[in-house]
């Protein structure tokens, strides 16, 4: 932290300083975490019941991990869920990426109607769509079952529709600030404009391919509504599907199972939050700002 | 689309090497996949002869040859793969959509005028006295269980048939089983009891005409019998005759439906273009009117409170963190503070709402109270809104916490040398150097949520009902209370649920455009 240009505060002055600040955000981890704290101690109850469970935990055991991993298809659904989500982000970080080079480096006709269009189709309520997803991929199953309903591909397909998306604009904003002369120097070393894009620009952007790659993973994780219209096969079924149908029927008995689920959905999420964590407050904002 | 700012040529046109071999040989091999999927799809498209669908095919690949064989047309080499999902899964479905709310689709008029007359016909089959019993194999006709849907029919005299919609056919050379049902026939592929349960639709209105009016048709999936319709379209009067009560149903063609003089319908009908009626009944009836307009009130007012207590409680962390002396914890409390974030949002939302349960949730138990939270339209909204909030504050913090950092913070010193508090130095330093960067944010934070349907399905359901309106409910936004009428309970209704649709569309846009309009983020299109 660069040093203050002003004098030394009051110790006085600081230590209320300090104490609002230590106070507000004491308040809010409280709020953050009593719903967490909650999951921990459902998941850890032996009894794993709703009605029985303590904001803290009184009694700790392995029991609802065991019979979730044991009893239910939740590894399958687990590999499921960490699949689609791998390969959606990964793909939707290549698509908007190529997209965003557009966008950023060169004057074209339909680029404005391009980028506002973009913003626009994401305001569409989406969930209607799946009646014309639906009679689209009927006719899919029909002819090519390898892509069709109950496959992760046809899933994949759908969710890379959207693809290009306000994501691509904070790519795009982070493009821009990648200097123009950038550019030019590697094109008077013959560089081509792939060459360009794969070897110099994607480097000098991974903050913001992190960044749009993490949330891609979080929303695909998330994904619900699509889901329960393609897969409808037990193997085939994400943890969402699985967890929601776990407290839909029998909604008291199994809580505690579907407490040890969402935190075990956690930990991959946690994970790759940890690894990616200093790139994330950069490649959140660095394209909006300009220093 | 033509570039402004190609490169320039290089020196020896095309002669000259354009590139190491590498990019060359990946570019072919890309070419040479988009010819290999363009033949995997095309195959099946060939085999079902479904010209519109190879045209379509062929053109997309055309597009792909075109825009990656050319020297030129760069920008497009980019957009392309994009562009075509975002096309076919986007794009297309939101068209479909727009053109549904100009119809009536829904239950009852789902296909075609035939199918309709079909449909009408088959369910009216009764069994005839002397009408004929069969054991039934449901079967596909061909190799693979979804071809063409077949009924194999082993009558009471030993006799064999195959029947489709065409009529019966003898099949002399079938195997049959103990129970007198067909086991296998050449060329046929007999279903699995979940194939056909599957296309129990299809099953149902598959009748085998036998002549003279009669029929046959399946009675559950292991039986058939001989039966005569009592409802007959005529084409003459292009209407319906019962001739078991001899009503007469005439065509409405703007409607889609058989209807008698009394004004009594069948049920089944079929989808016609209804113009602007679904707009107008919007409009028009004042009950959906008010009921549009009181959601539109809560869901505004819920995007715009989410939007705003996200970004009052994640700044007031980001600044509370945001000191130049380092505070005691602040690893800690950002690891803590994100997550929320990181926790799996729909659970989340399930489990929030098993805490507010009024019988049995956590928070009645802590606070010892015994309140109906999701059960009045107060306590119900401001559940739903904490709920998003908790959901919502922590990426909203990680913007700000990157907004403040970038703020250079010799301008806060500047400001502060000349004489400005530190609370003027924050309204008019900080605070409007972070708004550049966090406007964008807002404002799709808001679009999002103006439409954000987990965040109501999975908690409130868009309960509580008030008991004069069940299907418009007091936490409802458009979205939830559209997706009840498209699909929940009894008669879907597609075609107005689509206009509610296009209509939401319409509303966020506008108020986003009004937002986008203030922000910065519009010059950086104009650059």
């Amino acid at each position: 932290m660069a040093a203050t240009a002003r004098p030394a505060r009051r110790p006085a002055r600081r230590t209320l300083d300090r104490l609002w600040r230590h106070a507000l955000l004491l308040a809010v981890t409280a709020f953050a975490l009593f719903p967490i704290v909650f999951v921990v101690s459902a998941a850890l109850d032996p009894l794993g019941t709703l009605s029985g469970s303590q904001p803290l935990p009184v009694r700790v055991g392995p029991d609802n991990f065991e019979r979730l991993l044991t009893e239910t298809a939740y590894p399958r659904w687990y590999l499921n869920s960490l699949l689609l989500a791998v390969c959606n982000a990964a793909a939707t970080v290549l698509l908007s990426a190529l997209a965003a080079y557009a966008f950023s480096r060169f004057r074209f006709t339909g680029r404005r109607v391009g980028l506002y269009g973009l913003l626009v189709i994401q305001m569409f309520p989406q969930f209607l769509a799946i009646v014309a997803i639906y009679l689209m991929f009927s006719a899919v199953t029909e002819l090519r079952p390898e892509i069709g309903f109950d496959t992760h591909w046809g899933l994949l397909l759908v969710y890379l529709g959207g693809a290009l998306s306000i994501n691509t604009w904070l790519m795009k904003g982070f493009f821009d600030t990648v200097p123009a002369e950038l550019d030019e120097a590697a094109r008077v070393d013959g560089a081509s404009h792939a060459q360009l894009f794969f070897r110099i620009l994607l480097p000098l952007v991974a903050p913001v391919l992190a960044i749009v790659g993490l949330l891609v993973f979080i929303s695909t994780v998330n994904e619900f509504v699509m889901a329960s219209v393609f897969l409808r096969d037990g193997d085939s079924k994400t943890v969402a599907l699985g967890l929601y149908a776990m407290v839909a029927d029998r909604r008291d008995a199994d809580f505690g199972m579907f407490a040890a689920g969402t935190l075990l959905l956690a930990l991959p999420v946690l994970a790759v939050f940890w690894y990616l964590q200093r790139h994330i407050a950069e490649g959140l904002t660095s394209g909006a700002v300009k220093g | 689309m033509a570039t402004e700012k190609t490169p320039p040529p290089l020196p020896g046109g095309g002669l000259a090497p354009r590139g190491p071999l590498a990019g060359h040989l990946a570019k072919a091999a890309m070419l040479a996949l988009s010819a290999g999927i363009a033949a995997w799809a095309a195959w099946p498209l060939y085999e079902a002869r479904n010209w519109i669908g190879l045209g379509l095919v062929a053109a997309v690949t055309g597009l792909v040859w075109w825009v990656y064989l050319s020297e030129r047309r760069v920008p497009a080499k980019y957009l392309l793969p994009g562009l075509l999902l975002l096309t076919a899964f986007q794009v297309v479905p939101v068209v479909y959509t727009v053109a549904t709310s100009a119809t009536n689709h829904g239950d009852g008029h789902r296909g075609t005028k035939e199918e309709a007359i079909a449909r009408i016909e088959a369910s009216s089959v009764t069994r005839t006295a002397d009408g004929r019993e069969f054991a039934l194999t449901i079967a596909a006709e061909g190799d693979s269980p979804s071809g063409e849907l077949v009924f194999l029919l082993a009558g009471e005299d030993g006799e064999v048939y195959a029947g489709d919609a065409e009529g019966l056919t003898p099949l002399p050379g079938a195997r049959t089983g103990p129970t007198g049902r067909v086991l296998d026939a050449d060329g046929y592929t007999p279903l699995t009891a979940a194939q056909a349960n599957g296309r129990g639709a299809e099953v149902s209105g598959l009748a085998v005409p036998t002549g003279d009016g009669a029929g046959i048709r399946a009675q559950g999936l292991s039986a058939a019998y001989e039966g005569r319709a009592a409802r007959v379209y005529d084409d003459g009067c292009d209407c319906i005759t019962d001739s078991e009560t001899g009503t007469v149903y005439t065509a409405d063609d703007e409607r889609g439906v058989f209807a008698a003089d009394g004004g009594e319908r069948l049920s089944q009908g079929w989808r016609v273009g209804v113009g602007a009626d679904n707009y107008a009944r919007i409009a028009a009836d004042p009950g959906i009117a008010s009921a549009f307009l009181s959601i539109l009130g809560w869901n505004t007012a819920f995007a715009a409170g989410t939007t705003l207590g996200v970004f009052v409680l994640g700044l007031a962390v980001a600044l509370a963190l945001h000191t130049p002396d380092r505070l005691r914890g602040r690893t800690l409390y950002r690891l803590l503070l994100v997550l929320p974030y990181a926790m799996p949002a729909f659970a989340m939302m399930l489990l929030w709402r098993d805490m507010f349960n009024a019988d049995f949730g956590l928070v009645n138990r802590v606070l010892g109270t015994d309140t109906d939270w999701l059960g009045g339209t107060g306590t119900a909204r401001a559940v739903a809104l904490t709920v998003n909030i908790w959901l919502g504050f922590p990426y909203m913090f990680l913007i700000c916490t990157g907004a403040l950092q970038a703020i250079p913070r010799e301008l806060v010193q500047a400001a502060r040398l000349d004489g400005a508090g530190a609370r003027q130095a924050f309204r008019h330093v900080t605070l409007p150097l972070l708004m550049v960067a966090v406007a964008p944010v807002l404002i799709a934070t808001f679009a999002f949520n103006f439409n954000n349907f987990n965040a109501i399905w999975l908690t409130t359901e868009g309960g509580p009902f008030p008991p004069d309106s069940p299907t418009a409910g007091s936490t409802d936004l458009l979205i939830t209370y559209t997706y009840r009428l498209a699909f929940g309970g009894q008669g879907a209704e597609y075609g107005y649920a689509a206009a509610v649709s296009v209509l939401i569309f319409l509303i966020v846009t506008l108020i986003s455009y009004a937002g986008l309009r203030k922000s910065a983020s519009l010059e950086e299109v104009n650059r």
